[in-house]
């Protein structure tokens, strides 16, 4: 079972999961591999602030497979700019998950 | 497996190679459309030679292989059905009437020659002809070499920007203070970044007025101040908004819009009272400390609290971090340029950070660019100023000669565009009588105070603009449209702060479109061959990089455009503490290139011309305390310039990608705010204020500060109708409706563009 491990600490936002992916996959309008979510910017406690975003594969995520029978990585895993996006099995990903806070493990096929 | 994880087998280190059908290029994309990062990229191409599809280039040093979401519309900017295939002429009485007639481009350059010749008949040479660059396309050297080269004309612009109030007074500033142009060292200078024994992140990185993941600006890679931040720099972040880096930063101070110079000098007063500078730094390297200090002593935390907003007991928490943190990084942005004190602002942000002695330092602000040599774009200037046979005191026709003393020396300078306005008003000093835009679509982008731009131009008797699209400012005034190339369609380097890139070629133009360079060649080759001995515009720019570039590469190689093809990306050499080893100047003496050697916080050039030689605070023009009643009517502050991930100023506006992720334009308000005039989010409202008005849909946030408003610019419907009064409704949501032009500040630079007042209301 390969998965996305995603650092949602330091994602930033900068949507080119989302554009790579439209792009690679040939997705219409509407449709998406990959979504961003965002929380805040919301005060929390006083000068303490939510601002977090997260990325999110959908159904349509196949994880890049014709990419990476051509020995690639998946798009948004070589394209992300806050480079928060790692590709691989998951029980190896689950280690590295274990190791830092604010992680999230999307387990995919 | 991260990006840093890539196949080799797969992505070679080669200039070009094979991939089934498909031909890689590695290049660097800088625009059309595009940014200020020249970012390593790989074109893919098919038989054909069309562009199918790009990726980032993962055996760049200089980008690992990241390339952002803009990018990846290339293939679909290039062959959208706007693109305008061929040279297009319109009779000047048709001007904002979509009735354009193709003309082959020797046509084009008749009508030119035609025109200039005619200009330097009556006039005697070509002070008439304002060229005007946008910032996109090889950060603006074109513009220089058409108004001196081609037309010999002094009257360089950037596109009618008051103050020209984008990084050029923080340049000025810097250039007066350290004698060059400083910068955060996030490892941009080493290709093994991180892993360069002499390299050390930042203790701090102070981030003042910027977001710099959406600006992308100037020069600097910012995914690369993220891998510091993961790595363990701190963050201190100055902002009238919540940016994400404000949310995550140890100290995060939110003034009000305009108050920043306030900040900054009540926070150098606390690292001086509070014996927090670095002593030896500041005795050893830097000039008028004593001045310096009396002048913060106005500033104490009660006064600079009730200037600013933000409590006393923050700014002093603020200075004592910075101070004793450890090496900063100062990164700071456009709200210092968009204060009529912006310079004044600037001076003091960054002499707080010199007092921290983080200057020249692995992990500091570092001089990015020496005074006398600030990258390729600078050399081609200096270049233009010494031709054999240019006037030389063509700089006397300069418009803004003799009114500032920063627009009045011989090499140098930029026509100012405040001036610039005035002249054709009131045709004094000399009417203009052609203008050429390249890359710059003001009327949506840059011009301040929209409505007072529209009957600029009725004067101007041939007026031309380069560009990759029809677009409102070329529909507005144009009589002639010439088609320019896509950053794949063209040939050269970039070099900005940082290593020198090529360009290659991947694609021919598509239809008849020709780049900018070679517009420019072309046009020089009519008017002044013999300023032009070359056979073509590729003999051109290897002239151009081998000869005129003066960057420092190991062993005093230069470099054929040929050689940097094949080598795509070569670093120059970079050391840390240059003012210890002469490096910094050019008489190899010790010290930085200022007067005295020294950071001058007392500047000797700013006195020596009659300007404020220290760091220094005024209320904006109009604010709650400058114009109380003009507050009562118009009770928000209004900040313009607001970036967006899928934009770059006024490009993009024509790609369904990016507006299936941005459909409108945005104004950021606070949701208390909001909620006390019944607005929710997404409803659209108008701004207004004395210059005009603008709509945007109102985006609800706890992070704006309260009583400010943070609005796109830039916007135009490329969907819309063509023909004026429309005009691509480029004044529906434009937040130049609501920005003032000729209020600039002392120097000629800075302009209050957010600091304006304004009004809210739902619109039907």
């Amino acid at each position: 079972m390969n998965g996305l491990l995603i650092d949602y600490e330091y994602c930033y936002g900068c949507h080119v999961c989302e554009m790579s992916c439209k792009t690679e996959h040939g997705f219409k309008k509407g449709q998406w591999g990959i979504e961003l979510h965002t929380m805040g910017p919301r005060e929390i406690a006083p000068d303490v602030w939510e601002y977090t975003h997260v990325p999110i594969p959908t159904a349509l995520c196949d994880l890049c497979a014709e990419r990476t029978a051509e020995g690639k990585l998946p798009t948004c895993v070589h394209h992300c700019n806050a480079k928060v996006i790692e590709y691989g099995p998951v029980d190896e990903l689950a280690e590295r998950a274990a190791g830092k806070a604010k992680m999230v493990l999307f387990t995919i096929e | 497996m991260d990006s840093s994880d890539f196949n080799e087998q797969v992505y070679k280190k080669e200039w070009q190679w094979k991939e089934g059908d498909l031909t890689v290029t590695r290049s660097t994309q800088w625009s059309a459309p595009g940014c200020h990062c020249g970012c390593s990229i790989l074109f893919y191409t098919d038989k054909d030679g069309k562009l199918v599809k790009v990726e980032g280039d993962p055996q760049s040093p200089v980008t690992n292989g990241r390339l952002c979401m803009r990018c990846f519309a290339l293939p679909e900017a290039m062959y959208h059905k706007d693109r305008v295939t061929t040279p297009l002429k319109r009779a000047r009485e048709d001007r904002g009437l979509d009735k354009w007639e193709p003309i082959t481009w020797d046509e084009a350059y008749d009508l030119i020659e035609q025109n200039v010749r005619q200009i330097w008949e009556e006039d005697g040479n070509g002070r008439a002809i304002s060229v005007h660059g946008g910032t996109g396309r090889n950060m603006m050297w074109h513009k220089v070499v058409a108004a001196y080269a081609c037309f010999d004309s002094p009257n360089v612009m950037c596109g009618f920007q008051s103050g020209d109030a984008c990084y050029i007074p923080r340049i000025h500033a810097m250039q007066m203070l350290c004698g060059g142009t400083v910068d955060a060292d996030v490892s941009q200078f080493f290709p093994d970044h991180f892993d360069n024994p002499a390299y050390k992140i930042p203790d701090i990185i102070v981030v003042w007025g910027h977001e710099p993941f959406q600006a992308m600006s100037d020069g600097f890679y910012p995914p690369l101040m993220s891998d510091c931040i993961k790595r363990g720099s701190k963050l201190m972040v100055v902002d009238h908004r919540v940016t994400w880096l404000g949310a995550k930063a140890e100290v995060f101070l939110q003034p009000r819009p305009g108050t920043d110079g306030a900040l900054a000098l009540g926070i150098i007063n606390v690292m001086i009272q509070e014996d927090l500078y670095d002593h030896d730094f500041v005795e050893r390297w830097t000039y008028g400390f004593d001045e310096l200090k009396a002048r913060a002593a106005e500033y104490p935390l009660e006064r600079v609290e009730e200037i600013t907003w933000v409590p006393a007991e923050k700014i002093a928490r603020a200075a004592r971090f910075w101070a004793t943190g450890g090496t900063s990084a100062l990164k700071w942005g456009l709200v210092l340029d968009e204060q009529q004190c912006g310079v004044g602002a600037a001076h003091a942000v960054l002499a707080a950070e010199v007092l921290t002695g983080s200057i020249e330092k692995p992990g500091g602000t570092i001089v990015a660019a020496r005074g006398y040599h600030v990258d390729l774009p600078y050399d081609i200037d200096d270049w233009c100023y010494k031709i054999d046979n240019i006037d030389p005191d063509l700089y006397k026709d300069r418009v803004g000669f003799g009114v500032y003393p920063f627009r009045s020396g011989p090499n140098g300078g930029y026509a100012s565009p405040d001036e610039m306005v005035k002249c054709l008003e009131t045709n004094e000093p000399f009417q203009m009588k052609m203008m050429w835009f390249q890359a710059t679509n003001f009327l949506a982008c840059m011009a301040d105070e929209q409505n007072r731009m529209l009957k600029l131009f009725d004067n101007v008797r041939f007026i031309m603009v380069s560009d990759v699209y029809m677009q409102p400012t070329a529909m507005a005034f144009a009589d002639l449209f010439l088609p320019a190339a896509f950053g794949p369609e063209r040939f050269g380097l970039r070099d900005w702060f940082g290593p020198t890139r090529s360009m290659t070629q991947a694609c021919e133009p598509y239809g008849d479109c020709r780049s900018d360079e070679q517009q420019v060649f072309e046009i020089g080759k009519r008017l002044h061959p013999e300023r032009f001995p070359w056979k073509d515009t590729y003999e051109f720019m290897d002239f151009l990089a081998h000869d005129v570039n003066t960057e420092e590469f190991p062993n005093g190689k230069r470099y054929h455009l040929d050689e940097l093809r094949e080598k795509v990306i070569v670093y120059p050499e970079r050391h840390y503490n240059r003012h210890e080893t002469g490096e910094l100047r050019p008489d190899g003496q010790p010290g930085f290139d200022t007067n005295t050697g020294r950071i001058e916080f007392f500047s000797t050039m700013y006195y020596g011309v009659g300007l404020e030689p220290l760091p220094w605070y005024e209320e904006p023009p109009t604010s709650p305390v400058s114009t109380p009643e003009l507050f009562a009517e118009m009770p928000y502050i209004l900040s313009t310039g607001r970036r967006s991930w899928e934009f770059f100023h006024s490009e993009h506006r024509n790609l369904a990608s990016m507006r299936e992720f941005h459909p409108d334009p945005l104004v950021d308000m606070n949701s208390e705010d909001a909620a006390r005039e019944g607005i929710e989010q997404g409803d659209w409202i108008w701004l207004e204020n004395q210059y005009g008005k603008a709509k945007f849909r109102a985006n609800l946030s706890d992070g704006v500060l309260k009583g400010t408003l943070n609005a796109e610019h830039a916007w135009w419907f490329p969907e819309k109708d063509p023909n004026a009064p429309s005009l691509y409704g480029v004044c529906e949501s434009n937040a130049n409706q609501l920005t003032s032009q000729c209020q600039c500040g002392p120097s000629s630079y800075a302009s209050p563009k957010k600091t304006q007042l304004c009004k809210i209301y739902k619109a039907e």
